[in-house]
C-alpha cells in the first residue's frame, strides 16, 4: 500500500512536469480524487490506532477489564518515560538492535554467498539439495539452544541464533532465483564469449537485486525472531529480556511496552530496506 | 573465395533420458564473406540448431564445423535487453564482456544509436521502449562488437506484422550496407527472399538441404528490401519456396 502509493505521487509528478500548463480540467479532477483518497486511508489509519488506544485506556479506568492482565496504555507510556530518563531504555535497545543487524548481516551473507557457490557447482546443487530441504523445513528455533550452547551465551550465541534462522531460507530463495533466469540471457552473454565470473556478476546478480532486497525485507523480521528468543534463553539485556523478565514478575506492563518498543524499531527497519529498495531499483 | 563459416556433413542428436531425436539430417554449406544467408524450413526442423552449431554454443553428433572467427553476434527471437540496464548500457554489454569498452567503441555505438533513431531514447528502460525500438537496440547491441558473423535467430518473428517489415526493412538495408556476413533463421519466406542472397531451403526433422535459391534481383544501384518486395521476381522466388515448404500438402 506504502509503495502503491508513493509509486501514483512518482508518476503525478513526472505528468505535472511535461504538462503542468496544459493540464485538462477532467484530469485534475481526477489527480484531485487520487489525492483525497489517499488523504482519507491515512486519517482512518491515525484514526483507528488513537480508538484503539483510547477504548483500551478506557476500559482500564473504568475496571472494564483486568489490568493486572492487559495493562493500560497509560501504564506502558509511564514506565516507557522512566526507562527513557534513566536511559535504560537506549541500552536494552541499543543491545538488541545490534543483535539483530549483526544476526542479519551473517544470515543473509552467508545465505547469499551460499547460493552462489551451489549456483556456481550444479553437482554440489543436486547433492545437497535434500539436506538444505530438511533444514528448511525444521522450525529453526529449535536451534537455538544448541547455537547458544556452541556460540556462548553472550553476544556472539544470540547473533548466531538470529543468523541461523534466516540462513537456509536465504540459500533456498537465492539459489531459486538464480537458476530461473531466463536461459537466452546467458546465452547471449556466452555468444560474447563471457566467462562463468562475467555471467555471475552481469546478469545472474543484477536479474536478482529485486529478490536479494525481498530477502533483505523478510530477513530483517527473521533476524528480529531469533533475537528475542535467544534472550528468551540467555540475556542480561535486550528487548527480549524484557519481556520474559516482565513476564516471570507478572509486570504486564513491562511486556507490552517491550512489545510496543520492538514493534516501532521493527517496523523502522523495514521502512529502511523500503528506502533502499527505491534507491537501487530504478527500471 | 574468402568462407567466414562452413558445416561439413553435420548431423545433430538431441537426448533425453525417454528418447533421441535426430533433428539434424546431413548439412553441408558455406557462408562467404559479406553474403545474407537465410535458412527456411518447416517449424521443428532444426533450423535454429544449426545457428547454435556455429556459434559453438552446441557440438555436432557428427561433421565439422569450421567458423573463421571468435567474433560473432547472436540475435534471439525476443530482444533479451536487461531490464535493469538503460538502452546504452545495454548496448555496451559487449564490448564490457570482450574488454573493448574504449572511448572510441563507445563514441561509434552512439554514432549507431543516432543512425537507428534511439539516440534520445539511450537513458531510458527497456520496458519503456516499443518492440519495435527494442529490437532494434538490441541489433545496435549485437553490432557494437563489429561481429564478423551474424546469426539471427527469427529476430523479428516477436513483433507486430507492421512493425515487423519496418524493422526488417531497416536492418536488411543496415547489414546489406555495413557488408555484415549474415545467417537468418525465419519461417518467414518473404522476409528471406528480402533480404537474403541466399536462401537455403531444410526438410523435415531430420533436416537436409532440399534446395538453394541465389536470390537476384534487378531493382537498380540500391538493393533495399522494401525495393525487393515490389519486383516481379519477389513473387516467382516466394511462390518456389512456399512449394518447397509444401505448407499446403500437410
Amino acid at each position: 500500500m506504502w509503495q502503491e502509493n508513493s509509486k501514483v505521487l512518482k508518476i503525478r509528478k513526472k505528468n505535472n512536469d511535461i504538462e503542468s500548463a496544459n493540464i485538462s480540467k477532467e484530469h485534475e479532477e481526477y489527480l484531485q480524487s487520487i489525492k483525497k483518497e489517499k488523504m482519507f486511508i491515512k486519517i482512518a489509519q491515525i484514526l483507528f490506532l488513537i480508538i484503539f488506544f483510547s477504548l483500551w485506556q478506557y476500559a482500564a479506568v473504568k475496571g472494564l477489564i483486568d489490568t493486572f492482565l492487559t495493562s493500560s496504555p497509560g501504564a506502558i507510556w509511564n514506565l516507557m518515560m522512566k526507562f527513557i530518563i534513566d536511559g535504560s531504555l537506549f541500552n536494552h535497545l541499543y543491545v538488541s538492535t545490534m543483535e539483530t543487524i549483526a544476526g542479519f548481516l551473517l544470515g543473509t551473507t552467508i545465505g547469499i554467498l551460499v547460493a552462489v557457490l551451489l549456483w556456481w557447482s550444479e553437482k554440489a546443487a543436486k547433492i545437497f539439495e535434500p539436506y538444505l530441504v530438511i533444514l528448511n523445513s525444521l522450525p529453526k528455533t529449535a536451534l537455538a539452544p544448541i547455537m547458544i550452547l556452541w556460540a556462548g551465551t553472550g553476544f556472539t550465541g544470540i547473533v548466531v541464533t538470529a543468523a541461523s534462522i534466516s540462513v537456509v531460507v536465504t540459500t533456498m530463495t537465492m539459489y531459486t532465483g538464480f537458476k530461473s533466469v531466463e536461459n537466452d540471457k546467458i546465452v547471449l552473454l556466452k555468444t560474447f564469449g563471457a566467462n562463468k565470473h562475467q555471467i555471475l556478476k552481469s546478469v545472474i546478480i543484477p536479474a536478482n537485486l529485486p529478490l536479494i532486497v525481498s530477502v533483505i525485507k523478510v530477513n530483517i523480521g527473521l533476524s528480529w525472531i531469533g533475537v528475542i528468543v535467544g534472550e528468551f534463553l540467555v540475556s542480561k539485556a535486550g528487548i527480549g529480556y524484557l519481556i520474559v523478565y516482565g513476564s516471570q514478575v507478572f509486570k504486564l506492563d513491562l511486556v507490552m511496552m517491550g512489545v510496543f518498543v520492538l514493534a516501532v524499531v521493527a517496523a523502522l527497519m523495514y521502512f529502511f530496506a523500503a528506502w533502499i529498495e527505491k534507491k537501487i531499483i530504478k527500471y | 573465395m574468402e568462407y567466414v563459416c562452413e558445416l561439413k556433413n553435420i548431423s545433430k542428436r538431441f537426448h533425453t533420458i525417454n528418447n533421441e531425436t535426430k533433428a539434424i539430417g546431413d548439412i553441408s554449406f558455406k557462408v562467404e564473406k559479406g553474403e545474407i544467408v537465410s535458412i527456411v524450413g518447416p517449424s521443428g526442423c532444426g533450423k535454429s540448431t544449426v545457428l547454435s552449431l556455429l556459434a559453438g554454443l552446441e557440438k555436432p553428433s557428427g561433421g565439422e564445423v569450421i567458423v573463421n572467427t571468435n567474433n560473432i553476434g547472436f540475435m534471439f527471437q525476443k530482444d533479451q535487453l536487461y531490464e535493469w540496464r538503460n538502452i546504452y548500457k545495454n548496448c555496451i554489454l559487449g564490448l564490457e564482456i570482450q574488454h573493448k569498452d574504449t572511448e572510441e567503441n563507445r563514441n561509434k555505438v552512439i554514432e549507431m544509436l543516432k543512425n537507428y533513431g534511439l539516440y534520445n531514447f539511450r537513458n531510458y528502460y527497456p520496458r519503456q521502449l516499443s518492440g519495435g525500438m527494442r529490437q532494434k537496440a538490441a541489433l545496435a547491441r549485437t553490432l557494437a562488437i563489429e561481429p564478423d558473423l551474424l546469426l539471427l535467430d527469427e529476430p523479428f518473428s516477436a513483433l507486430d506484422y507492421q512493425t515487423r517489415l519496418s524493422v526488417g526493412n531497416e536492418v536488411g538495408e543496415i547489414l546489406r550496407k555495413e557488408k555484415i556476413t549474415t545467417v537468418l533463421v525465419t519461417h518467414d519466406v518473404p522476409e528471406a527472399v528480402s533480404i537474403s542472397d541466399r536462401v537455403i531451403v531444410f526438410t523435415e526433422r531430420p533436416a537436409r538441404i532440399k534446395k538453394e535459391y541465389d536470390i537476384i534481383f534487378d531493382c537498380g544501384e540500391e538493393r533495399t528490401p522494401m525495393k525487393c518486395r515490389n519486383t516481379t521476381e519477389f513473387g516467382n522466388y516466394f511462390r518456389e519456396i512456399w512449394r518447397d515448404l509444401d505448407v499446403a500438402g500437410k
